[in-house]
């Protein structure tokens, strides 16, 4: 069947099975390699994108139930300013080790900042608590989008840009 | 240059972002499963549903038949290729398709190469197999009963379940001590098998160029250069016809030390199809499959005096390696580094006892952040140490402080042979006990336990054994354990490091360029690290066992210290003056007693690719190598503890705090040692309250998938608190320990002593991991549960 979605603001349109999940969809179609496959059983969250503006972990929605919607995924989070705040937290608090987890964790980091710009150590681990990390312990997650709550633009000049 | 005037350069160790986050950021990281190559076929493998059962036949006619099929794959095809079976890493085989019986459940009995991932799943649903069951053993402890099904009938003669029994320590000496002892303390107790479970698992892309005949393989490899030498063994490749690429590694905890038939079917995929094949398992066949940890069934005794000072401890193993003996273990060692199980104690004596055994479970054994079963060792110890405590009604802390090694007792050779380079140990418990506030949390505790509150303080204080190894003792497969390295200084003065070793997340780009920049004061920045392809790198055995710092980072500094040796003779020649008189002040060369008239690293290698004359023997351009045979391993150590609090109603821990003071040597860099250590911890949390593979009766594994091989989240993982004393190694060429996996090693003790410590009201002495609610509220009620079987 053919399926139309806007990823990251650009129409999309590809042939796939009715089965193809959307996590296959974005990744062996449309070459979005971004947003990783982790589990059979929507336990770890590697696979989180945004549909129509909220996660969803996109090993559990069918391509064909994204036809029509808007998809966002790790790709669509850098700006034409430069990375995103938590991008940029992510990356100053050591949020990541292995990178595998980090675009899902990134992207319902991104959700919760939108909908509770200041959150609490508490929520910002009740968000991401259907996620797994096996790298960080979680820690510098916390930090990283604690930093992103903190400096909404970015560092901008005064910690150095980066690259 | 300029930079390091503006003085905004990274020089050397410190906190230093990492360069390899720019793209993981972007979702640009190049996993496997990210390669897309023209005409990419997919593999999938039909794996057994029994644990113990014998073939009769495999009909693979209706798969062939399916429009999208390019090949089915089985054992007896590969019987023809003499491919069935392979080495394992510990001198025995393992089968790659099974031929004869099935002897695990998730068993590879099939291979399908399909044009796509989803049709290639499909067509293993149309595979026949007709399987006479067998009964399985599932329990290691009745491996040996005379009348246990034999599991490994294929090897020749073989009419039990038996692999091998070694020992370490003076059995003699330790009876001795034991017999004398004013008080002996035994207690059974077993580590449960676990699995590593990276986020990303094991995969390969295998890519036989029929024109040239070279083999490509993009494979989940922690140790791409041992991969390429025992392929070219195994299959009768010509080496320099292979090429292993491990790209961006999703985590490797060991899990990816191995070889798996997944990876050898996608060469013989390719080798068949003429085209690039894609094999990626899927989470059950990881947790089914591949390389699971532990399974170690332990009884320990500790022999002391009343007053509480550890005369010995001894124990016996009883080791599950499951159907196939493929641990990866240096040679000599069939149960790993166990023998370090005297921790971190002056003791007089010690003895172990480990008889390996085979049962009808997955293979592996040795994986998830062990240092090659030193996390065995430090469990059994460090439970002793607070079993001894419970006895003699003593302060864990204090007893361990009476007890550790003191600075002045290094080096120091152990009862079972080891040689401790160097520790401060009271100085990092007590540390710890600082940073814990441990007087006051004892007060806490009695007061709650006053009202009938449960809280638990629990401590463990571990030394690991890292950095393997010295190849006079260690190889693996006859691979000595030494890894090379080579920095070439480019004429600008910008450099390159190539290793042997390969990250998955430690974030060696990052932490080699520092090491570089920390001998030659070239900026990090200006050090590009390549590392994960057999034909862009040096020879190595690869990173596993918290070995890259100890090994491959003592190679790069070795190799950056003779980049200076020779730039110091280029100086000599710029300046016209003896090599003798110029001072090294890192980064640049001046004449001694003339400040003015230097020259930089970066300037010298300029002049090194230059028509400069230069002295008789003396080549030009500015390169070196080292391939760096460890003197001895290193010895990280640290103090842990963890406080706890028990739901009494349901028997639900909840890990309120947790410090960790380690000490690995000078750190390269801090940001990214204490990254390590938080993944570490929370790995130490799983496994204490529940990561566990139990099975049942059938042999079906209970710990299959995420739902049920528990993981823990944000939420059961307190916010670490971590401190650090630094004792470097004396070898070392940075006095640089390794910190990968010292967290793994010592926190588990650390938590489950805290949830003993917690259910002392009800007179609880031991409870195996995990320490789920049913088995802390069983505890509670004087029944605690084997947690490897599902049978009771």
């Amino acid at each position: 069947m053919r399926i139309e979605m806007t990823v990251n603001g650009s129409p999309m349109a590809a042939e796939a099975e009715g089965r193809t999940l959307l996590v296959h969809f974005l990744r062996d179609t449309l070459g979005l390699t971004g947003t990783h496959w982790g589990c059979d059983t929507t336990n770890c969250g590697v696979c989180v994108v945004w549909l129509d503006g909220k996660p969803v972990k996109s090993c559990t929605v069918l391509a064909a139930m994204a036809d029509g919607h808007e998809v966002r995924t790790v790709e669509g989070l850098e700006g034409a300013s430069g990375l995103d705040p938590v991008q940029e937290g992510f990356m100053r608090m050591h949020g990541l080790q292995c990178g595998f987890c980090t675009p899902g964790m990134m992207m319902t980091s991104r959700w919760l900042l939108d909908h509770n710009p200041d959150p609490s150590e508490a929520e910002i681990r009740e968000a991401i608590s259907g996620q797994i990390c096996r790298c960080t312990g979680y820690e510098n997650i916390v930090r990283a989008v604690r930093w992103a709550a903190e400096h909404p633009q970015g560092a901008g000049e005064s910690e150095g840009v980066i690259a | 240059m300029t930079t390091v005037e503006e003085g905004k350069a990274h020089v050397g160790f410190g906190r230093m972002l990492r360069k390899e986050d720019a793209r993981f950021l972007r979702g640009k990281g190049n996993y496997v499963d990210d390669l897309r190559l023209p005409g990419m076929l997919h593999g999938a493998i039909l794996r057994s549903p029994h644990a113990h059962a014998r073939i009769r036949s495999i009909d693979t006619s209706a798969a062939e038949a399916h429009p999208k099929v390019k090949a089915v794959v089985t054992g007896a095809t590969l019987e023809t290729l003499n491919l069935a079976w392979i080495p394992s890493l510990s001198h025995d085989v393992v089968a790659v398709l099974a031929t004869d019986k099935v002897r695990f459940q998730g068993q590879e009995v099939a291979f399908v190469v399909a044009e796509d991932r989803y049709s290639a799943r499909d067509a293993l649903e149309l595979i026949e197999v007709d399987y006479e069951v067998l009964p399985p053993v599932v329990d290691a402890k009745r491996a040996l009963d005379p009348d246990a099904p034999v599991i490994r009938d294929d090897i020749e003669g073989k009419k039990d379940n038996y692999i091998f029994d070694w020992e370490a320590g003076d059995k003699s000496v330790c009876d001795d001590v034991f017999a004398k002892a004013e008080v002996v303390v035994a207690q059974e107790m077993l580590y449960p098998r676990v699995h590593p479970a990276p986020m990303e698992t094991c995969g390969a892309v295998a890519w036989m160029d029929p024109i040239d005949q070279k083999l490509t393989i993009w494979s989940t490899t922690q140790a791409p250069h041992a991969h390429r030498t025992l392929y070219a063994l195994v299959a009768g490749l010509p080496e320099h016809k292979l090429r292993v690429i491990s790209p961006d590694i999703g985590g490797g905890f060991g899990n990816k030390v191995g070889i798996y038939p997944g990876y050898v079917l996608a060469i013989v995929g390719s080798i068949l199809t003429k085209a690039p094949v894609k094999w990626m398992e899927d989470r059950s066949e990881n947790l089914m499959s591949t390389s699971f940890a532990r399974d170690y069934h332990m009884r320990g005794e500790i022999a002391a005096t009343r007053e509480g000072k550890i005369l010995g401890v001894r124990v016996d193993v009883l080791a599950d390696h499951g159907a196939f003996n493929n641990t990866a273990q240096p040679t000599k060692f069939p149960a790993g580094f166990f023998h370090v199980f005297t921790g971190s104690y002056d003791l007089a004596a010690a003895h172990c006892h480990v008889r390996g055994v085979y049962t009808n479970k997955a293979p592996g054994g040795v994986a998830y952040a062990c240092s090659f079963r030193v996390t065995e060792a430090v469990y059994l110890v460090e439970r002793m140490v607070d079993r001894l405590a419970q006895e003699l009604g003593a302060d864990p802390a204090e007893l361990r402080m009476k007890n550790l090694l003191r600075p002045e007792q290094f080096p120091h050779v152990t009862p079972t042979g080891w040689e401790y380079d160097s520790g401060e140990y009271p100085r990092a418990l007590q540390l710890a006990m600082d940073i814990a506030g441990y007087d006051e949390l004892r007060r806490e505790q009695a007061e709650k336990r006053a009202r009938g509150e449960l809280m638990g303080i629990g401590i463990s204080f571990f030394t690991e054994t890292v950095g393997a190894g010295p190849k006079r003792h260690m190889d693996i497969l006859g691979l000595g354990m030494a890894d090379g390295c080579e920095v070439r200084v480019h004429p600008t003065g910008k450099a390159v490091v190539r290793l042997s070793v390969q990250t998955q997340g430690q974030g060696h780009e990052t932490t080699f360029a520092q090491i570089v920049s920390e001998v030659t004061g070239i900026p990090a920045e200006d050090v590009e690290v390549v590392h994960g392809d057999t034909d862009n790198t040096p020879f190595g055995l690869g990173t596993y066992g918290s070995r890259s710092t100890p090994v491959s980072g003592a190679a790069a500094a070795v190799a950056s210290r003779r980049i200076v040796d020779k730039a110091r003779i280029i100086a000599a020649a710029m300046l016209e003056c003896a090599p003798e008189d110029l001072e090294w002040d890192r980064g640049s060369f001046h004449v001694k007693g003339d400040p003015g008239t230097s020259k930089t690293i970066q300037e010298v290698a300029l002049a090194a690719h230059g028509p400069l004359e230069l002295p008789e023997g003396v080549e030009g351009h500015l390169d070196a190598s080292c391939v760096y045979d460890p003197p001895n391993l290193t010895y990280p150590f640290g103090a842990y503890i963890c406080v706890v609090d028990v739901d009494p109603g349901t028997g639900k821990v909840d890990v309120r705090r947790f410090i960790a003071v380690d000490d690995c040597g000078p750190r390269i860099n801090p940001m990214i040692v204490e990254g390590q250590v938080h993944g570490g911890l929370a790995d130490g949390v799983g496994m204490a309250l529940m990561e566990a593979i139990a099975f049942d009766e059938d042999g079906n594994n209970l710990g299959a998938s995420f739902m049920d091989y528990l993981i823990p989240t944000s939420l059961e993982c307190p916010s670490w608190e971590t401190g650090e004393t630094v004792t470097p190694s004396p070898h070392h060429p940075l006095g640089l320990k390794g910190v990968g996996e010292s967290a793994t090693v010592g926190s588990p003790p650390a938590v489950v002593n805290a949830v003993i410590d917690a259910l002392a009201p009800f007179g609880v002495k031991h409870a195996d991991m995990p320490l789920t609610p049913a088995q802390v509220w069983r505890a509670m009620h004087g029944s605690p549960m084997r947690t490897d079987l599902a049978i009771q």
